[in-house]
């Protein structure tokens, strides 16, 4: 690889990133569970509405929540068997969200599938109905509706479409397996979502110690009409506005969505969704997950159904090696520490982490020395420092107008604080702030 | 799986030492304390030719120093009520002490040690809140505090190693009486300046010497020849080196770039402050100098004499009283150049580092918010889009 | 000699030259004060508590004055000084009902499981955005302290990590209602003596996991004390609309099975007497 990947500014490159735990490994299938639990809000949105009652036979990939409104996704089932109700579950964020339980009878029964689509050649509305019955929601994090994302209002004009394998976040390797073992699906994918926008110009982003992605994505994107582009070993690389301005150099105006610039960006596990739901007919209700952390006996890759809970798939990983410090669904930068073991895979969990407590940060309170890394490391040219003093003085009238809304909360600044400020929550804490007095 | 593997010492968590916290999870190795050590070690260098060029006595004023400076931190917290030790450890008070002395000329008597210490520390520091809140840099509060009032004490300069009365230049340094008790015997370390017949050995600094020189304002061949015995190619040598008259850490220049690309190489300061702070200095002074050669010596000579580079590289850069921003760390450090220049040429006293800082020290803030940073998807016209 | 008088000339002349000239440009940019208002803000308390809604005592006082409120509305001044600001403007005092605020929670750190050990800011807002919190209870009280460091009167304690409220302190402004993020703290009458202290609208098993003083919405304070109660969905409230509110007596007679219905009193009893907190606390 040539020394002049493309790359956003600022940002920061962690020092032990953690991918080699478990980016070799290759994706594993989950052996089948007695019992799932499926939560329901899982997207962005309002939440889709139940349409099973408790006690109901239900068959593998068969709707039982359905989509409630336009931004909403629908639900399907992980396996076969029977619905013993709506039940309350520990959720990623911390509060208890409904979930529907479903006992497994073993026949992993698949239901009657969707008629497969000719992508090429049928209508878009067609293609368009059809990642809306699938169900499908962005696997990056966000979980946002995926219908609602290939559906910009028409006074926008949207001419690229960027792949994001990036996966920038350290440990998760989920979508470097998935590059490296279904390139296709990939890359098809990219192309069907490109054909429902109407847009020709695909890129794909790979960061570059990926090569093993980029040389299997290489060998098929030319058939597809799509452009591999290695990309700076740099966190946040795969965010949005950081990702496209790497790729096309354009920026997103503050407040924007990337629609804005012209642009949508689809992550590559979505991606890989899409085809599977409009080649073969198959709505979304399962998803690879990267187990990994430094108590994890064997980390890897599993290909995990929703509704999976996480103290199983730890088992499946060989268990700990020691009891862990800290339990976060996502990746170690922005992901979700977690108060209980008895979460559950959603359709947006891309890693299941188990740190040991002296690999995770411990916060303090000792004040700012002014240092300026967070100003350096900062991808949004914020002054994180001056943000989180004006939080501590409560002045959010002052964050707001140093910009604190566009926050990505993607924690650089926080990495490299020397006095392990909590940063992040202090900018959470003044968007909350700020949002509740706009109301 | 079958059953038979399940059941093989699966250790699985049970959950009951779950850390809760907001994300990100994991962070950078640095920590304050290790900042502050690092920059200890960087003064390492300067520390070792003070000792080098005027003996132990160097070593006990930094010593002395900096146990005052840690023993008035300790004071002020356990009147406080803060916790005491947390504080020492992280190595802000010592660093602090260390700086202080490198500020203080040789024969320093130590109750004067003492009083800068607990100027550093309770008036340039601890009444502002503290390590991070405090607006001027406290060794500098605490050199300036006690130059103003003690005056006669803080610029007692004693000669260095290798600066006897056979030196280039000696009697620019030396008063005559000096220069003739001076006459065959060494300076340095176990030299004449401890003797007790010779107890009052005292030297000017170059910087001294250019002050008390009758300023020529035309270009006249006298003008050219003004500061000539000060500022020769073989003094400046010297001065490199740090065969000059000083405060304790500012005489070896050769000492300080040391330090200095240790402090750079670690990542604690940004290379573009020293730079631009000397270049403005030399900039500034070789102006004036090539239009007025009588009033003010070349700029090579302001580089290497004086406080400049130990300023430049580690009064200015101190992160806690310099601007946040990198084009505001350049503004600053232009500042100070400018300052600087200014007090050295024209202002009453023969060196004007400490003072230059401490005032662009106080328009960081203003600095902070002028050099503001335009974010991520902003137009020039601060447009957001709707 | 002559120097020293000079001086004391010079100085004493600079002198009333400026306060002549302070005194001319104080008359000529005089704002004109209703003296009215001075009046409402002298006798007003001067907490500027924020509880009437307006900005502040001398802007209640304004409004006061314009007739948009009446006296009664400052929620921190006794009857006695509504009553003398009314008689001072000739008006009508207005209706006035004192309230007090209470934290509905008794989910102290011995009583409520703690899910995780928290790391990060010390403050109830920025705890809660943090996977909503340690706490084991997704409604208690968290006891960062967020709304003792807002009270402006020092009505509340943080005891043993719950928010504990001084009854004679509170004055019923409503900061602390207005920022906790939890909801916890309610405004009720003054004169209520016995609350209901658990806000988990959860299932009575579910509360029982990690909380040894829930309401299990058992539906025996209803039965006993007819009227008084109210059971919105698992958790029962005091009815404080009712003619006659619960008494000591009343909570006597129930015998509350968990021990979340108490007499303010007795619930502040309960807490100070935790033993952890009193090796620290200066009582």
């Amino acid at each position: 690889m040539n020394k002049n990947v493309k790359t956003f500014h600022g940002g920061i490159h962690p020092a032990c990133d953690g991918k080699s735990l478990s980016n070799g490994v290759s994706v594993q299938r989950a052996p089948l569970l007695d019992k799932y639990r499926v939560v329901i809000s899982e997207n962005v949105g309002k939440p889709p509405k139940p349409v099973v009652e408790a006690g109901a036979c239900v068959k593998k990939y068969q709707l039982i929540a359905a989509a409630d409104g336009f931004v909403s996704a629908n639900l399907h089932a992980p396996t076969s068997g029977r619905v013993t109700g709506i039940v309350e579950v520990p959720g990623a964020m911390g509060v208890p969200v409904q979930a529907i339980e479903i006992e497994a009878d073993g026949a992993d029964e698949a239901g009657e599938l969707l008629p497969a689509l000719d992508w090429r050649n049928c209508d878009v509305a067609l293609l368009r109905k059809r990642v809306e019955e699938a169900g499908l929601v962005g696997m990056g994090g966000a979980a946002f509706p995926t219908h609602v994302k290939l559906s910009p209002p028409p006074e926008k004009k949207v001419d690229v479409l960027v792949l994001n394998g990036a996966e920038c976040e350290p440990y998760l390797t989920a979508d470097h397996r998935l590059m490296v073992e279904q390139p296709e699906a990939v890359l098809e994918g990219a192309a069907i979502s490109a054909r429902i926008l109407g847009v020709t110009k695909i890129y794909i982003g790979v960061e570059i110690n990926k090569a093993d992605a980029i040389d299997a994505l290489n060998a098929h994107a030319a058939e597809f009409g799509i452009e591999v582009v290695p990309l700076k070993v740099q966190y946040p690389q795969g965010s949005e506005k950081q990702l496209i301005f790497a790729i096309t150099g354009r920026k997103v105006p503050a407040g924007g969505l990337p629609m804005d610039a012209g642009c949508v960006v689809q992550n590559v596990g979505t991606a890989a969704a899409l085809a599977d739901a409009v080649i073969r007919g198959i709505p979304l209700v399962e998803r690879i997950v990267t187990v990994t952390g430094e108590v994890v006996a064997h980390p890897g890759n599993w290909l995990l159904k929703i509704g999976t809970p996480v103290i199983r798939v730890v088992e499946w990983a060989g268990g700990v090696t020691e009891e862990p410090g800290k339990l976060i669904l996502g990746g170690p930068m922005m992901g979700f520490a977690q108060k209980s073991f008895d979460v559950t895979v959603t359709k947006n969990t891309s890693g299941i982490l188990l740190l040991p407590r002296t690999v995770a940060v411990t916060y303090g309170s000792s004040p700012c020395i002014r240092c300026g890394r967070c100003v350096a490391g900062c991808p949004m040219n914020l002054v994180p420092c001056a943000l989180g003093n004006a939080v501590e003085a409560e002045r959010f009238d002052l964050a707001a107008q140093n910009h604190v809304m566009d926050c990505l909360e993607c924690g650089s600044c926080a990495y490299v604080c020397p006095a392990h400020r909590p940063l992040v929550q202090h900018m959470r804490r003044a968007k909350a702030e700020i949002r509740k007095r706009k109301k | 799986m079958s059953d038979g593997e399940k059941t093989t010492e699966v250790m699985l968590p049970t959950g009951s030492d779950l850390v809760l916290s907001v994300s990100p999870h994991l962070s950078a190795a640095d920590s304050v304390r290790r900042i502050m050590y690092k920059v200890l070690l960087a003064l390492i260098p300067a520390c070792v030719a003070g000792i080098w060029f005027f003996g132990w006595r160097a070593l006990a004023v930094i010593v002395v120093t900096a146990l005052f400076c840690i023993g008035a931190e300790a004071l002020w917290c356990r009147i406080a009520g803060k916790p005491v030790l947390g504080t020492i450890a992280d190595g802000s008070a010592a660093l602090t002490g260390v700086l202080l002395a490198l500020n203080l000329p040789p024969e320093i008597p130590f109750w004067i040690c003492l009083v800068g210490a607990f100027l550093a520390i309770w008036l340039g520091k601890q009444v502002f809140g503290g390590l991070g809140n405090n607006p001027f840099n406290p060794a500098l509060v605490a050199r300036v505090g006690l130059l103003i009032a003690l005056p006669a004490a803080m610029t007692t300069w004693t000669p260095p190693r290798g600066m006897g009365a056979d030196s280039p230049a000696a009697a620019e340094f030396y008063s005559p009486s000096t220069l003739h008790k001076l006459q065959g015997k060494k300076v340095g370390l176990d030299s004449v300046t401890h003797a007790t017949e010779l107890d009052s050995v005292t030297c000017a600094t170059p910087l001294g010497v250019v002050g008390t020189t009758p300023k020529i304002l035309d270009k006249s061949f006298e003008a050219q020849q003004n500061f000539q015995a000060v500022d020769n190619n073989e003094m400046l040598w010297r001065y490199f080196l740090g065969i000059k008259g000083g405060c304790i850490g500012e005489t070896s220049i050769l000492a300080l770039l040391i330090g200095g690309i240790l402090l750079i190489a670690f990542k604690l300061i940004n290379w573009r402050v020293p730079i631009c702070y000397i270049g403005t200095v030399a900039v500034f002074t070789g102006l004036v100098n090539y239009f007025f050669p009588g009033v003010t010596p070349t700029p090579l000579f302001h580089i290497l004499t004086g406080g400049l580079v130990l300023g430049a590289f580690f009064m200015a850069t101190d992160m806690v009283t310099s601007p946040i921003t990198p084009t505001g760390c350049i503004v600053f450090a232009i500042g100070c150049g400018i300052i600087t220049s200014v007090i050295r040429i024209w202002g009453n006293y023969p060196e004007g580092v400490s003072f230059s800082i401490l005032f662009m020290n106080a328009l960081v803030p203003l600095i902070d918010r002028w050099c503001g940073q335009r974010p991520f998807g902003y137009t020039v016209k601060r447009e957001v889009a709707k | 000699m002559g120097t020293l008088t000079a001086a004391v000339m010079v100085m004493a002349g600079i002198g009333l030259a400026l306060g002549v000239v302070i005194g001319f440009f104080a008359k000529l940019f005089q704002v004109k004060s209703d003296a009215r208002v001075e009046l409402v803000t002298e006798l007003l308390p001067g907490a500027n508590c924020g509880g009437c809604g307006k900005a502040g005592c001398s802007d209640f006082a304004k409004s006061v004055v314009s007739g948009e409120n009446p006296p009664s509305k400052c929620p921190v001044s006794s009857k006695e000084q509504v009553t003398a600001i009314a008689l001072a403007l000739g008006i009508d005092a207005g209706e006035s009902f004192a309230k007090k605020a209470v934290v509905c929670c008794g989910g102290d750190r011995e009583q409520t499981l703690r899910l995780a050990n928290y790391n990060g800011v010390l403050d109830c807002v920025s705890a809660s955005l943090v996977a909503g919190g340690p706490k084991g209870c997704a409604y208690g009280c968290l006891g960062m302290g967020t709304c003792a460091r807002k009270c402006p009167f020092g009505a509340i304690e943080i005891i043993n990590g719950l928010a504990v409220i001084h009854k004679e302190l509170c004055v019923g402004c409503g900061t602390c209602v207005a920022v906790c993020p939890r909801n916890v703290i309610k405004l009720v009458p003054a004169e209520a003596e016995v609350h209901v202290y658990c806000n988990s609208p959860a299932k009575g098993p579910a509360k029982k996991q990690v909380c040894r003083v829930p309401c299990l919405g058992c539906r025996k304070c209803v039965r006993a004390a007819e009227g008084k109660f109210t059971v919105n969905g698992f958790r029962a409230e005091v009815n404080y609309q009712a003619p006659e509110l619960p008494t000591a007596e009343d909570v006597q007679k129930i015998g509350c099975p968990t021990g979340c219905l108490l007499t303010a009193e007795e619930h502040l009893r309960i807490e100070m007497n935790e033993p952890e907190w009193s090796a620290g606390k200066d009582e």
